[in-house]
């Protein structure tokens, strides 16, 4: 699993590859709430492309994003999201709060 | 039902045995011929039930868990995740949407998954014994697999 943060302009992407279980689920929010702190992303993107595996955890990793952007009145995104990642994310309706693209 | 082949494994309830536990039944499921899809399905509800019984079972403490799986008659696939933890006070309550006690970590999903992806979950438990998860998964039958 790694997690990298690009962000200027407070625009933040994330991207994410890897096996996203509960495992792994930590490490990604911790490092994910360190670079909300500095860059205060009005709009975030996660990228979801480099992920071969993901449970209920990436769903709580999401859920974490879009709670702290909306603090800053921001929105997330989440991009080339893989087969099964999609289908667990899907199954938990999250298409309803998040733009999936 | 006819137990055609069986492994079992016990480990201790480290978040580092989520990955092996799911990828130990999903090379046992290999057996039975499952497309991509199928394979995916039963690596995501191990996942899930295993996490549960790292999570909950053991807040406060490492204790083990056993990984059960079958293949039975026509192409069915029984997976069984046990633990001697805590138990679940309230199943019915569990297994609801958003549910859980674990705090941010965690989503409260995972039963909702299990149900979504498997085509059968039932849940024993009894508070100071421990839980037992038992999946079924039906594996398609698949053209020009001699089966």
């Amino acid at each position: 699993m790694a997690v990298t943060c690009t962000g200027h302009d407070r625009n933040m992407t994330v991207s994410i590859s890897g096996e996203v279980d509960h495992h792994a689920a930590r490490k990604i929010m911790e490092e994910l709430d360190r670079q909300m702190e500095v860059v205060l992303p009005r709009h975030v993107t996660v990228d979801l492309g480099g992920v071969s595996f993901m449970d209920s955890s990436g769903i709580a990793v999401l859920l974490r994003a879009y709670k702290c952007a909306g603090r800053q009145g921001g929105d997330v995104r989440v991009v080339n999201v893989p087969d099964q990642a999609g289908r667990v994310l899907r199954t938990a309706g999250l298409q309803r709060l998040i733009r999936f693209e | 039902m006819k137990v055609n082949n069986e492994a079992q494994i016990k480990f201790m309830s480290r978040s580092a045995n989520e990955g092996f536990a799911r990828t130990a039944a999903a090379c046992f499921s290999a057996q039975l011929d499952p497309t991509l899809e199928e394979v995916n399905d039963i690596k995501t509800a191990v996942s899930e039930a295993v996490t549960n019984a790292i999570v909950h079972a053991y807040p406060d403490s490492i204790g083990p868990v056993s990984l059960r799986l079958r293949l039975l008659e026509d192409n069915v696939m029984e997976i069984r995740v046990r633990d001697w933890g805590v138990g679940i006070e309230d199943i019915t309550r569990a297994r609801e949407p958003l549910y859980t006690t674990g705090g941010e970590e965690r989503s409260g999903m995972g039963f909702v998954i299990m149900d979504s992806f498997m085509d059968g979950v039932k849940v024993l438990s009894a508070p100071g014994k421990g839980t037992t998860v038992t999946m079924l998964k039906r594996i398609s039958l698949r053209l020009g697999t001699g089966r």
